[in-house]
């Protein structure tokens, strides 16, 4: 059934400069699930966010959202789909000249007409959804990390978005904060029946909440499956992720020559 | 190392760098220009950023204003006493101040004020993510961001060259009438007579307004610009100050020669 599938990748290729970074992905997103995208710092994860988004327009391959093929959408159709789009950047990205309260409401004032009751109303709702009621008349510079990422999580949702995407969301929180985000997006996405991306390399918090996990590796997707699925993998690369080995399939390097031919090469230019 | 061909290659590549950015600045303007719709829809949007880039340099602007008028007022009537016409101390300042300092002075401190606080807001927000957050949500940042800070620079700078002006020839005012005793009467029918609304007043709003399209460009592009790191805004902020300034002083020569060829 394709319309059960809400996002749907094909053979996405995306280069920066010429450099390879994102080479013939395919994936499948079903609707009102959780998805999870793992793989090491630097493999693409954030690339992969912003050519669903169509932010990047990638250089092969398709991705199709609902019935649209976003890399051929105009810029005026691609701002009218993203207002069924929410997504949270890696640091949360918070408007700094505005406080907390104006942060969540920046899309309802953005995108509708509703007057500034409701705009009230429905900004409490998302606050309080994230724990932070108390905290809207702060200003961005006054949260913490965790807080600073569950205002981003509220504003995110503002608009009832039917997919959400959280960049990295667990990155610098603390175990109980990791914890507390991590039930958020589960909570908050069965209760929009919204569908999520999440690109994370927390694997055990992922493990915990999420019903799909994709692996990236080099540009592919190297290995998939249920969080069942993947505990139970023998395979070398999710080992490798599962259990934080340092030594296995996954190079922790930019690519470059070998550190003898730099070596060499800098002899013979002198 | 330094091979003619390498030094060539370079100058090469430095120029069409040069180039390339100048168009990219152009294709910015007229973006800006496209997508200003929001800016006058929704006009507090315009008026707040009117409101700080005025106010930021209101206090900056007035006190040299005031300076400079006084300073005029010494040299000018240490000028004028040699010819013996003291009186004409109201019309020299006012003319110095309408048709140069006015516009060009206020507008060198209003990059350096002002100008500088856009390109680095605006830089930041691009380095934090906040403008592709905005695009993520289907606001244009260059409408809802960009334009508003781009027209309040516009219309606070002829407000601010003004009040410059104003304050200017108090100033003159103060030194020549109240201090040096020139006669009240005749410094202010002087001026009166001497001071051509079309000719001089009117053209030295038209410089102001060019200067002010000019330095709030070059503020809103290089913070859009902007390498999104601090080190990045930091630079972003100093090209700024002196692209403006540069810009401001080669404008006045262009405009002023075009406009003021001795006709009276
Ligand atoms: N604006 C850019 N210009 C050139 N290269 C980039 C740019 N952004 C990211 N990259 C490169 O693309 C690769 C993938 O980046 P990214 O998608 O941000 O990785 P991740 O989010 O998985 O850490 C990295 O190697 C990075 O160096
Ligand atoms: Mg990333």
């Amino acid at each position: 059934m394709p319309d059960d599938i809400l996002v749907d990748i094909e053979d996405l290729q995306f280069n920066y400069d010429g450099r390879p970074v994102l080479q013939g992905i395919n994936m499948k997103i079903p609707r009102g699930k959780v998805v999870a995208i793992m793989g090491g710092s630097g493999c693409g994860k954030t690339t992969l966010l912003r050519c669903i988004g169509g932010q990047l327009r990638p250089t092969g391959g398709r991705v199709r959202l609902e019935k649209h093929q976003v890399c051929e959408m105009s810029e005026a159709e691609l701002y009218r789909l993203r207002r069924k789009m929410g997504m949270l950047f890696q640091f949360g990205a918070l408007f700094t000249d505005m406080s907390v309260f104006d942060n969540v409401a920046f899309p309802l004032r953005e995108h509708t007409d509703m007057s500034e009751e409701m705009i009230r109303d429905l900004v409490m709702m998302k606050l309080e959804a994230v724990g932070l009621r108390g905290a809207r008349k702060l200003m961005p510079g006054e949260l913490s990390g965790g807080m600073a990422r569950r205002v981003a999580l509220a504003r995110a949702v503002a608009l009832d978005p039917m997919l959400v995407m959280y960049d990295e969301p667990f990155t610098g929180l603390d175990p109980i904060a990791l914890g507390v985000i991590g039930q958020l997006i589960r909570k908050l996405n069965d209760a929009l029946g919204a569908t999520s991306i999440m690109v994370t390399h927390d694997i055990h918090e992922s493990l915990l909440i999420v019903d799909y996990i994709y692996f990236l590796n080099g540009g592919r997707v190297v290995a998939e499956g249920t969080p069942d699925e993947i505990r139970a993998s023998k395979d070398p690369f999710v080992h490798q992720f599962v259990y934080a080995e340092v030594e296995g399939p996954v190079h922790f390097d930019y690519p470059a020559p070998s550190i003898r031919q730099e070596l060499l090469a800098g002899v013979t230019r002198v | 190392m330094f091979s003619p061909a390498s030094l060539i290659r370079k100058l090469g590549h430095a120029t069409v760098e040069r180039i390339w950015r100048l168009g990219f600045a152009a294709r910015f303007f007229v973006a800006i220009l496209r997508l200003s719709g929001t800016s006058f829809r929704r006009l507090p949007l315009t008026l707040r950023e009117i409101y700080f880039s005025g106010v930021l340099s209101l206090l900056i602007i007035l006190v040299s204003g005031l300076f400079v008028g006084l300073v005029l007022g010494l040299q000018g009537f240490e000028t004028l006493q040699r010819y013996g016409s003291t009186e004409a101390l109201g019309v020299l300042v006012a003319l110095s101040l309408t048709r140069e300092l006015g516009p060009v002075v206020a507008a060198l401190l209003f990059a350096s004020r002002a100008g500088s606080s856009v390109t680095a807001e605006i830089g930041l927000m691009k380095a934090t993510e906040q403008l592709k957050a905005m695009d993520m949500m289907a606001v244009n940042p260059i409408a809802r961001v960009v334009a508003p800070r781009f027209w309040g620079g516009v219309v606070a700078m002829p407000l601010l060259a003004a009040m410059f002006s104003a304050m200017g020839v108090l100033g003159g005012w103060l030194i020549g009438v109240v201090f040096i005793g020139v006669d009240d009467g005749a410094f202010w029918s002087q001026m009166q007579a001497g001071v051509d609304w079309r000719y001089d007043v009117w053209n030295g709003v038209i410089k102001s307004f060019v200067f002010g399209i000019a330095v709030s460009l070059i503020a809103v592009f290089e913070g859009y610009d902007s390498v999104p790191t601090a080190e990045g805004v930091s630079r972003a902020i100093t090209r700024t100050v002196v692209t403006s300034a540069l810009t401001i002083l080669a404008l006045d020569f262009v405009l002023t020669s075009f406009m003021f060829r001795g006709a009276s």
